[in-house]
C-alpha cells in the first residue's frame, strides 16, 4: 500500500519539479532581458530613457 | 460538457491535479516579479529623485564646460525634467522587476525556501556581487567623468557579476573547504583583469563625484534589498492558499 502510494505520487512530483524548473528558467530569461534592456542596450532610445538609472545603479554608461 | 463530467467524477485524475499546480508556480513567480518590481521600483525611483538625479543634472552642467551655482541646478526646462523623471522611474521599475525575477529564479533553482528574510539575504549577496564588487574597479561615475571604452567595461562588469555571484554561492552554501577556496578565487579573479582606469581628467568637481559614489552605492543596496524582501514576502503570500490546500 505504502509502496503503491509512493510510486503513484512520483509522476506528480517529477511534473511539479519540472514545472518549477520551467518557471525558474522563464523568470531568469525575463529578468536578464529586463536588466539587459535597461542597463546595457546600446539603442539610443533605451540609453537615453535609462540614462539616469544606469548612472545611479552603477551600470557602465557613456 | 467537460465541466459537468468533472463534477460527477469523485476524484480528479493525478494529471488534472498536476496541471493545476503547474500553472500556479509560473503564475506565482511572474505575479511576484511584477508586483515586487513595481513597488520596489517606485520606492527606489523616489529615492533616486532626491539623491542621485540632482547630482547627475548638476554634473551635466560641468560636462558641457559650465559651472553650477548649486547642487540640483539643471539646464533643462520643467517639462523636460518631468519627462526625464518619468523615463527614469520606468527604467528603475523594469530593473527592480529584473532583480526580483532573477532572485526568485536562482532561489528556485537552488531549492532554497523562499520567504522575505531569506530573499533579503540573497538580495544583499546580489548587491555584493554586482554593485559593491564592481564598484571596487569601476566606481559609480557621473556624466562628464573620464572613462575608457564602454564595451570593455560592460563585458568586465557582466563577467565580474557572474563570477562573484557563483563564487559567493560556493563560499557560503557548500561545505568542502576546497570548493570554498575555489569560490573565493572566483570572487578575486576578475579584479586582476579589471579595465585600466582612465586618466583623471574629469570636468566634475571631486566633492560632487564623491557624494555621487556614496549615494549610488546606497541606492543600489536599497534596490536589491527591497526587491529581495518584497519578492520573498509576496511569493510566500501568494502561496499561502496553495500551502493550506496541499499541506
Amino acid at each position: 500500500m505504502r509502496i503503491q502510494k509512493t510510486i503513484s505520487g512520483l509522476p506528480q512530483l517529477t511534473s511539479v519539479k519540472s514545472e518549477t524548473l520551467k518557471a525558474a528558467i522563464l523568470a531568469l530569461l525575463l529578468g536578464f532581458s529586463l536588466i539587459y534592456a535597461v542597463g546595457f542596450s546600446e539603442t539610443d532610445r533605451l540609453h537615453d530613457s535609462a540614462h539616469d538609472s544606469r548612472h545611479a545603479l552603477s551600470f557602465p554608461c557613456h | 460538457m467537460i465541466a459537468r463530467m468533472t463534477r460527477v467524477t469523485r476524484f480528479r485524475s493525478p494529471a488534472t491535479k498536476t496541471r493545476t499546480k503547474q500553472t500556479s508556480v509560473i503564475t506565482r513567480v511572474l505575479a511576484t516579479g511584477l508586483i515586487a518590481g513595481i513597488v520596489a521600483g517606485l520606492f527606489v525611483a523616489a529615492i533616486q529623485h532626491v539623491t542621485t538625479t540632482p547630482l547627475i543634472l548638476t554634473a551635466e552642467i560641468y560636462e558641457v564646460g559650465g559651472e553650477a551655482t548649486q547642487t540640483g541646478a539643471s539646464m533643462l526646462t520643467q517639462s523636460a525634467l518631468l519627462h526625464r523623471t518619468f523615463n527614469t522611474s520606468l527604467s528603475t521599475i523594469a530593473l527592480s522587476m529584473g532583480y526580483a525575477l532573477i532572485l526568485l529564479a536562482v532561489m528556485l533553482l537552488t531549492e532554497e525556501k523562499i520567504d522575505a528574510y531569506r530573499a533579503t539575504i540573497w538580495g544583499a549577496c546580489a548587491f555584493a556581487a554586482t554593485g559593491l564588487s564592481a564598484g571596487l574597479e569601476l566606481a559609480p561615475q557621473l556624466p562628464g567623468a573620464a572613462e575608457t571604452a564602454l564595451h570593455d567595461r560592460q563585458i568586465w562588469w557582466l563577467a565580474n557579476a557572474a563570477l562573484s555571484a557563483l563564487g559567493l554561492y560556493l563560499l557560503i552554501k557548500t561545505d568542502p573547504v576546497l570548493v570554498k577556496i575555489f569560490g573565493l578565487a572566483l570572487i578575486l579573479a576578475p579584479h586582476f583583469f579589471a579595465p585600466i582606469p582612465a586618466a583623471p581628467e574629469s570636468h566634475v568637481p571631486a566633492e560632487l563625484a564623491a557624494k555621487f559614489a556614496a549615494a549610488s552605492l546606497s541606492v543600489q543596496a536599497l534596490s536589491w534589498l527591497l526587491a529581495g524582501a518584497l519578492a520573498g514576502g509576496i511569493y510566500q503570500l501568494l502561496g499561502r492558499h496553495n500551502d493550506e490546500a496541499h499541506p
